[in-house]
């Protein structure tokens, strides 16, 4: 017999043949090709064997199969020319699970834990699933959220089994659902405790069921139906086609596609629905959505987790005490963050009623996870507990790492620098969380530059995945390593930039803004530059967003650069805007109640209808995709810039950094994976036309340039 | 080329499209054959003059399914020679039956058809018939498809018409519709259906509420904010109008058409047929056409359609006398005449759909048949007719009195 690395294969002396899954080195027993050969090959082997009555197929470890093999299918997807071809080559899952519910032997699904995706997949073609009754053995189809759909018989068996009501949205939000949830919805026969399952799915072999599934028998009809002749499905569908639109703006084609496929596939024998499947599939796996989102938010996001830019040979030093200075809203977020993780912080702010505010700040955050059942009461306490809030430095003592969120006010954090500096450890590290100054200025008044460095968070410190972490000019590694170490701890994705006015994200993302307030000057409707934003996958208009930061701050950013850079000094682009609504108007934002918006004291925000005396409606408006273009390019643009100055040392943490940090739409990979989906010639070409037309802002940087004269691409295949 | 000529045309009365509606206890085969009967027994019609029977019937499944117009014809008694067909162009079917029935005769194929349509909104409700337009997640999802209430709310919020507005205008229509019927100008082509014993069902439209004013329809619910709002089909919208920054959802109940049932039967042919059946010709069919138009707003094609046919027949907007705009959503109306400027006392002088209904199928002919009659009552000439249609359309058709 065949010998197996990735399964093993017992026949039972009742005549029970058990698969178990058991992938070397890999907890979650991910799928691939060679899996599915095993499995293959296994099951030949026991549809050889008259004398076997029936197959369990389990897991040999706590998970069952937590889906396919997403680096193996990265290089697929890569290496495919078309989405012909990639349907040529990506049958194995499917066509082996078709063949496992037609061998002629029943089988049953014990599902030891976790089944997500191509591990579902796998037990909803057995003919019986039990299912182990842990938290821990939720079950879903997560594809969409790499902007693919299930692609081995998910959205086929799935609606078959409980009715396509309960599957769309399993498989539109990728949600996993709990055992109870699972039995509830008809997904798995029977719950039963992990030590049970084999004696259950023998159990249920034992009586000799026919081994048939329920979509092969004759008259089988889709539970709920699934004929457009019944105005229930007619709603259900349209519907669906329209959270979708709404959702996705057209992005992201793996929801549609996800719909188209059910739909048409449950018109047809299951054998037929599978093929449709897979021509969604491979449509999907061959298109840029699916690789970018794969590439960025799987591949390169679990290496920076693992800190792939920690120096080498730095040992780990726990941080016992963290200090955190000031304890407005992010430095109360950065102190609850820091206790959640489990280090006792100390808060220091001017005033006693001030420092507290950081406990009032945690035990808001704290209460709504309790009351959403993420934290129990006394977990919720102890971290309370290691909130600790005070006025005196001397209470800093000891703390290994210290990061300071007072104003953005250089004078200030001079200050304060140095009276920390005054009382801990000459080894300990001090990170700014300055999202503006750059910190080779901030770290002059630092006795120990090469301890200091730049760690910005984002607002809300607990919701907000990133953080940015800023090397100064004199920046040790050991410091990198410790802020990387923490930014871990805390449960951020740290990028790793070099020092520059407004870093990366800040001084990427600055350009949105602009140019939506370049837009509105040149007569540009409001509605369709907020629509443009919004419809190219930005969570809020350039607008709406300058309302929210507030245009006073902008501006004064603007007078402080003005001031540090004096003669090099120059003005952003949307200035005359700015300056109109700062001074002018006083039109500085949300805050105020007046900005680019109305807020009216009731009902929705909306446009300012003054806007259109303050700049008269151009004759020719411009077409919502020149507009998107203008609004993501500027952005690119600036990335590539920021890649070319060295500010960047790798495109994954740009993209990165503007996913998690701003909010870049994820279908394009992020802002320097833009550049590739749209590929760096056309690109250019495009940013030559733009520059001509709105001015050298979009002139593509030397970086671009050489690449699309190359033909290369930032992101080289994996 | 021969000459289409409208000798007469008849319709039933628009029955609510409910349960409780006038003419829910009638099959839509009997609505059909009662409209074809009438207007051959009127007549005195040979029947086997006739070629073929054209009825539209947008939902043409169920008891309106297996081409209806043919089974209508033989349950009429109209001789077994004469052909039937169904025909779909959403909510034009009516007039689209009209202008291929004249298709027909101009082109020297046919004598004599009959053309017309049926509905039967409450036996066979809309969308019965499913649809890959919004129901084929593919589809849909290309084309991008919101329902046509969105459109008119779209067209509003384009055009800048307040909630008062299109309440204003439904208050115009149901006062006209009043009118009309208190001075009888209905009572010409308006034949009552009858029951198996031959007891009148319905002889009137029930449709309207003459006691309608500004502000009883302020007490009505916007219909589509919630499939816009919630649904998430305003957005669906504003991605092929992103100048919109929210949709204003002004149409409601009641400044929309009605849900009716009905029935209605025009009688073409040409001059062969004239002197075959010694019967008068009423007016003559000049032109017809129709277009697509943006299909996610759905409802601009009346314009469109109008302005292509006007200069295909070679005519100016001021040549047409009066015009008939099937009141789909008060917006659609306001839209033409803001169009053309046209004045309100032009168009649609008898009300409209918003107070009279709907019948899908049939509403096409219907309004035919009411500005022929009209143009006659004031000794005008020239009218023409169009509406908006479902995917994007328009169809439109122009006639003109002659004397017999």
């Amino acid at each position: 017999m065949a010998v197996f690395e990735g399964i093993r294969l017992e026949f039972g002396s009742d005549g029970i043949a058990v698969i178990a899954l058991d992938v070397p080195g890999a907890p979650l027993n991910p799928l691939s090709d060679a899996i599915v050969a095993e499995l293959d090959g296994a099951l030949d082997a026991v549809v050889a064997r008259e004398d076997v009555r029936g197959l369990v197929i389990t897991s040999a470890k706590p998970a069952f199969a937590a889906g396919w093999n997403l680096k193996e299918l990265v290089g697929q997807m890569e290496s495919a020319r078309d989405a012909a071809d990639l349907y040529a080559q990506t049958p194995g899952l499917s066509r082996f699970l078709r063949r496992l519910e037609t061998c002629g032997k029943p089988s049953a699904a014990a599902i030891t834990g976790l089944a997500l995706g191509g591990g579902l997949e796998l037990a909803l073609a057995c003919h019986y699933r039990v299912l182990a009754d842990d938290p821990s053995a939720v079950v879903g189809l997560p594809e969409v959220k790499v902007g693919l759909l299930p692609g081995a018989g998910g959205t086929q068996r799935l609606p078959r089994l409980i009715g396509v009501e309960k599957a769309l949205p399993l498989m539109l939000e990728g949600r996993s659902v709990p055992p109870r949830e699972a039995l509830a919805l008809g997904i798995v026969h029977e719950l039963a405790p992990a030590a049970d399952l084999l004696a259950r799915a023998r159990a249920w072999l034992a009586a000799g069921p026919e081994p048939l599934q329920p979509w092969d028998r004759k008259g089988f009809v889709v539970p709920g139906g699934a004929s457009l002749l019944d105005p229930r499905m007619v709603g259900l569908l349209t519907g669906a086609v329209a959270g979708v639109t709404r959702a996705t703006h057209g992005n992201y084609p793996a929801p549609a596609a996800i719909l188209a496929s059910a739909y048409e596939g449950l018109q047809l024998p299951i054998d037929r629905g599978l093929a449709i499947e897979r021509q969604y599939f491979a449509g999907l796996a061959s298109g840029p959505v699916a690789l970018n989102l794969v590439r960025t938010m799987f591949i390169n996001k679990g290496k920076a987790d693992k800190l792939a830019r920690r120096p080498a040979g730095i040992a780990p030093r726990e941080v016992t005490k963290l200090g955190v200075l000031g304890a407005g809203m992010m430095g109360a977020g950065l102190a609850y963050a820091g206790a959640r993780a489990g280090i006792p912080v100390a808060v220091l702010d001017t005033t006693p009623e001030l420092a507290a505010r950081s406990l009032d700040y945690a035990g808001r955050v704290l209460g709504r996870d309790q009351k959403a059942g993420r934290i129990s009461a006394e977990k919720a306490q102890q971290v309370l507990a290691r909130v600790r809030p005070t006025t005196d430095f001397a209470d800093l003592a000891g703390s290994e790492f210290v990061i300071e969120a007072v104003f953005e006010d250089r004078a200030i954090k001079a200050d304060v620098t140095a009276r920390a500096e005054a009382v801990i450890d000459a080894d300990a590290v001090f990170a700014s969380n300055t999202s503006t100054l750059p910190i080779s200025g901030l770290a002059e008044a630092s006795a120990r530059p090469g301890n200091f460095i730049g760690m910005h968070f984002f607002s809300p410190v607990e919701r907000m995945p990133l953080v940015e972490i800023i090397r100064g000019r004199q920046t040790a590694d050991v410091a990198l390593a410790r802020a990387l170490d923490l930014a871990k701890r805390l449960g951020k994705t740290p990028i790793v930039v070099n020092d520059s006015r407004g870093f990366f994200t800040s001084r990427v993302f600055a350009t949105y803004c602009y140019e939506g307030q370049v837009l509105l000057s040149e007569g540009v409707s409001p509605a369709l530059i907020e629509n443009a934003g919004r419809f190219a996958g930005m969570p809020v208009g350039p607008l709406a967003v300058m309302d929210e930061v507030s245009l006073e701050l902008q501006y004064k950013v603007v007078q402080q650069t003005r001031a540090d850079l004096g003669a090099s000094f120059e003005y952003p682009v949307s200035w005359s805007v700015l300056r109109r609504f700062v001074e002018d108007l006083e039109r500085t934002g949300r805050k105020a109640g007046a900005g680019f918006y109305e807020y009216p004291p009731e009902g929705r925000k909306f446009l300012w209808p003054g806007l259109a005396t303050e700049f008269p409606p151009a004759a020719v408006q411009p077409s919502l995709e020149d507009v998107k273009r203008r609004l993501l390019y500027i952005q690119a643009l600036e990335a590539a810039r920021c890649l070319e100055e060295g500010v960047l040392t790798h495109p994954a943490d740009g993209d990165l950094g503007s996913i998690l940090g701003w909010g870049f739409p994820s279908w394009t990979g992020g802002v320097l994976s833009f550049v590739d989906t749209v590929g760096a010639a056309r690109f250019v070409e495009d940013c030559e036309r733009l520059a001509d037309w709105h001015g050298p802002r979009f002139r593509p940087p030397q970086v671009l340039v050489d690449l699309a004269r190359a033909g290369k691409r930032l992101h080289a295949a994996a | 080329m021969p000459e289409a000529f409208i000798f007469d045309h008849v319709r039933t009365p628009r029955g609510r499209g409910k349960p409780d509606g006038g003419l829910h206890a009638v099959t839509p085969t009997q609505l059909a054959a009662q409209v074809l009967g009438a207007l051959r027994d009127r007549n005195g019609l040979d029947t086997a003059l006739v070629d073929d029977v054209l009825l539209g019937c947008v939902s043409p499944v169920g008891e309106q399914g297996a081409d209806i117009a043919r089974i209508a014809a033989l349950v009429a008694g109209y001789a077994e020679t004469v052909a039937g067909q169904q025909i779909n162009r959403f909510c034009a079917s009516g007039l689209e039956a009209v202008n291929a029935a004249a298709a027909q005769v101009m082109s020297g194929q046919s004598v004599c058809a009959v053309a017309g349509g049926v509905e039967s909104m409450s036996r066979v409700p809309m969308g019965a018939d499913g649809g890959a337009w919004y129901a084929d997640p593919a589809v849909s999802y290309q084309l991008r498809y919101v329902p046509q209430g969105i459109g008119a709310d779209l067209i509003a919020t384009l055009d800048g018409y307040s909630r008062q507005d299109v309440d204003a205008y439904a208050v115009e229509s149901q006062r006209r519709a009043a009118a009309a019927w208190g001075e009888g100008r209905f009572a010409r082509s308006v034949v009552p259906v009858r029951d198996r014993l031959g007891g009148v069902v319905l002889d009137r439209d029930e449709h309207l509420r003459p006691d309608t004013t500004l502000a009883s329809l302020a007490q009505l619910k916007p219909a589509f904010a919630g499939p816009g709002e919630k649904l998430g089909f305003d957005t669906v919208a504003q991605l092929r109008y992103p100048e919109v920054e929210a949709i204003r959802h002004v149409h409601t109940a009641g400044n929309s058409s009605g849900i009716v049932d009905g029935a209605a039967a025009v009688l073409i042919g040409g001059r062969e047929f004239a002197t075959a059946s010694g019967l008068k010709p009423r007016a003559r069919i000049r032109a017809f056409t129709s277009i697509g138009s943006e299909p996610t707003i759905m409802l601009t094609g009346p314009a469109l359609v109008t302005e292509k046919l006007l200069k295909r027949a070679g005519m100016g907007i001021g040549d047409i006398d009066l015009f008939e705009v099937n009141e789909a959503f008060a917006a659609v109306v306001m839209r033409f005449m803001r169009h053309f400027g046209l004045p309100q006392d032009r168009v649609n002088v008898n009300g409209g759909a918003i107070a009279l209904g709907h019948p899908l199928g049939a509403t096409g002919a219907v309004i035919l048949g009411t500005v022929l009659d009209e143009l006659e009552r004031r000794g005008l000439a020239t009218a023409l007719v169009t509406l908006c249609v479902g995917a994007g359309m328009g169809t439109a058709t122009i006639i003109e009195r002659v004397e017999g």
